[in-house]
């Protein structure tokens, strides 16, 4: 039915908010399955959403009209989330999961490399600072077939993309807002920006971490030590045993980023389903998203 | 089995195709325009190649006075070429957006193409006689010795093979930051549009070093840019006024007396959305692909991704007549967004005398709708239905569970052949289909 390579999702039956909705009144366990199978699918959207944003970078001249649509659909979603308390538990839920030190420096990080332009290719995208929360970077075909055996998993935040893009983006590596506008109030060309992350970072070693200077080693080297130890994880084996190192070009990037925690996807979809839309408290505001997604519409449409 | 398009005894048929076979489709060979012109004699299709090739209607022959004449190819030229844009460091695409007719006002024909960046001004001549028996000359071209020549002769016109020059008049470049959509020859045969993704600019056909920019949707903050122009046409009588669609799905008409920047429309065409069949993607959907007046210049009709619309220039706030194209995809939008269908833009065309209306689909389908009658017709452009003056028979796709004979179910179709340019000629019922890299054309069946 659809190109090469592509498997349907089982998100194709009903991406409509109403089928959550209607069903409020029903036993408990089903709602919140529904609910949370909506999440998943608005989830994986969003995901979907930021990868094809990213590749509109690597392209040659990026289709205008096509890059306002996916973006307003992701501020769409970002708004929809952010009623629902859920980008705050996506975004306390990371800060909870990560060092706390580690955490704005994920935040800026994340933000950077959303903002990575043209030239990168995709081993330099492998190079870029991934954020902390586990974008291994597995090839999507894999990962696919994983997640959608395995549901429970919460493997639906790994995009579904095409092959060609080797990384995954997360829920949080977006949304990591609070941080960025804190240090950032002008939204200038990326490099720009990447070096007002660092600056107005307040935590110390997170300066090192943003910035196109920053090597690839630092930033895994800096989060294997602020990180927990990964519990083993059958799922992600599983994942990486199919990855071929070859894929990549430096394979110690790919070192870096596999032998590091790997809990971070698992553990945001599993507080995300057990927490209730607002159980926790904010800290953060919700007007930043939007301000980072003005930031990032900026950079696709500045040049 | 009733067609559309004209009485009830109605049937299209198969009359050419043109194009290669291969099952490898190289991919400038893609058609991406196709136009008939004034006349309906000349169809032009430009590719992603950058070239245009036009095909001539031949007169028709007393011998076989059932078949209408066919469309063979006239001249076929490069219009334009892959550029770089040093500043950018950005490859321009040679592919030809649009392709628009210019009336025809002496002996050759003229045409405007475009690429995303730049437009030009092609004339076509033809050339079937030469001149012979000149005085001052040989017959090679050398000259006579004056001294020679004891006597006057009359040249003569002597029949040679028709020569078809196509020749770049004007190039009007340089005025668009952003890639081209839309182009469009205003009613006063004078001066043309074009428009890109935030800007619609006016030119005077002989004046190439200057455009007048009558809209301008660029955020002085382009964080703030939530809305491009996707297409955009000048009124086929009215010389003042013209249309541009937005990526929101909404139509604006602009009246160019008003001001010289028409920012502010003279109306405002939008559906209210039905709050029900709300998603993720109903503003992807939304977006306009393509807006054409009818010929009457009473009417509009707008494309979006499921359906096409008429408009009545008189009102504002809906559409009086809704035509779905493919509703059994709003189920599968998603899988359509991943795999980047839902960004594809159909093109939409009307018949010679409004009645009836045309878009392209999926699998090589393409739908008719009859606007009188309400009837319409899904019809396929594959080489199995390709023999000479075969009829077409009509396809079904089956959306409930149980499929009957010759219905073909939605995961079935192959969305990678999408037929997103047709053309009607202005006066005949005879159409033509880019499938990919191949043309159909198709024509009634004459009893």
């Amino acid at each position: 039915m659809f190109p090469k390579g592509t498997k349907r999702k089982f998100s194709d039956s009903g991406d409509e908010p109403a089928a959550g909705g209607e069903d409020v009144n029903q036993p408990s366990s089903v709602a919140v399955r529904m609910l949370s199978s909506y999440s998943l699918q608005r989830q994986s959207l969003l995901d979907m959403s930021l990868i094809k944003l990213q590749l509109c970078h690597m392209l040659v001249e990026p289709n205008l009209c096509r890059s306002v649509l996916i973006a307003n659909t992701v501020r769409q979603i970002q708004e929809e989330m952010t009623q629902d308390g859920t980008w705050q538990i996506m975004t306390q839920a990371l800060s909870a999961a990560n060092a706390a030190a580690q955490c704005s420096a994920d935040r800026l990080v994340a933000t950077e490399v959303l903002c990575r332009q043209t030239e990168a290719t995709q081993g330099e995208q492998v190079l870029k600072p991934f954020p902390a929360v586990g974008s291994e970077g597995c090839p999507a075909e894999e990962e696919e077939e994983v997640v959608v055996e395995e549901e429970g998993e919460g493997g639906v935040t790994m995009s579904t993309v095409s092959p060609q893009a080797p990384t995954s983006y997360l829920p949080g590596t977006f949304g990591m807002d609070p941080c960025w506008e804190e240090e950032n109030g002008e939204d200038e060309e990326e490099d720009e920006d990447s070096e007002e992350c660092g600056s107005g970072s307040e935590e110390g070693d997170s300066d090192r971490l943003v910035g196109d200077s920053r090597t690839a080693e630092q930033v895994f080297g800096t989060f294997e030590i602020k990180n927990p130890a990964p519990s083993p994880d059958p799922a992600l084996e599983e994942l990486f045993s199919d990855v071929d190192a070859s894929y990549y070009d430096l394979d110690t990037v790919l070192t870096g980023m596999q032998s590091a925690p790997k809990m971070g996807p698992y553990d945001l979809l599993e507080s995300l389903s057990s927490h209730g839309p607002s159980t926790l408290s904010s800290s953060t505001s919700c007007r930043s998203d939007l301000n980072e997604l003005d930031h990032i519409m900026e950079i696709i449409v500045g040049s | 089995m009733a067609g559309v398009g004209g009485g009830n005894d109605f049937q299209w048929c198969f009359s050419q195709v043109k194009g290669a076979i291969d099952e490898d489709v190289a991919e400038a060979d893609i058609i991406s325009t196709v136009e008939f012109n004034y006349s309906g004699d000349l169809l032009a299709t430009g590719d992603k190649g950058g070239r245009v090739v036009i095909f001539q209607r031949e007169q028709e022959s007393k011998n076989r006075p059932h078949s209408r004449g066919e469309y063979n190819v006239y001249s076929t030229f490069q219009s334009h070429e892959p550029e770089f844009d040093y500043l950018k460091s950005l490859e321009i695409e040679e592919k030809i957006n649009k392709i628009r007719w210019l009336p025809q006002q002496n002996a050759a024909h003229s045409l405007l193409s475009t690429n995303d960046k730049t437009i030009k001004l092609w004339k076509i001549s033809q050339r079937d006689k030469r001149a012979e028996g000149y005085n001052l000359k040989d017959e090679d071209g050398r000259l006579r010795d004056p001294f020679r020549i004891t006597s006057l002769r009359v040249p003569v016109l002597l029949p040679m093979d028709r020569m078809v020059e196509a020749s770049p008049r004007r190039i009007f470049a340089n005025a668009h930051t952003y890639h081209i959509n839309s182009i469009s020859v205003n009613s006063d045969h004078e001066t043309y549009l074009s428009a890109d993704d935030l800007r619609v600019n006016l030119w005077h056909l002989e004046i190439t070093d200057r455009s007048f920019n009558i809209v301008d949707i660029k955020p002085a903050n382009m964080e703030e840019l939530t809305e491009v122009i996707t297409a955009a046409e000048c009124h086929p009588h009215q010389c003042n006024v013209f249309v541009y669609s937005s990526s929101k799905g909404t139509i604006r008409l602009c009246d160019m007396r008003a001001a010289a920047l028409c920012d502010r429309q003279s109306k405002f065409f939008e559906e209210p959305e039905d709050p029900s069949s709300r998603s993720f993607f109903s503003e992807i959907i939304s977006s306009i692909s393509d807006v054409k007046f009818s010929h009457s210049g009473r009417y509009m009709m707008t494309r979006d991704y499921l359906s096409v619309k008429v408009w009545d220039l008189n009102m504002e706030n809906r559409p009086v007549e809704t035509y779905q194209v493919h509703e059994y995809l709003r189920s599968k939008l998603c899988s359509l967004y991943e795999n980047d269908c839902i960004f594809d833009k159909f093109e939409c065309c009307w018949n010679g005398s409004d009645s009836a209306i045309m878009t392209g689909s999926y699998n090589n389908f393409f739908r008719m709708f009859d606007r009188n009658t309400r009837r319409d017709i899904t019809l396929e452009a594959s080489r199995e239905n390709s023999k000479p003056r075969a009829i077409l028979k009509a396809r079904k796709v089956s959306t409930g569970g149980k499929r009957k004979k010759d219905e073909i179910s939605v995961d079935s179709l192959d969305f990678n052949k999408k037929i997103l340019h047709t053309a009607w000629h202005p006066k005949e019922n005879v159409i033509a289909v880019a499938a990919t890299n191949n043309l159909y054309i198709f024509q009634d069946k004459i009893n």
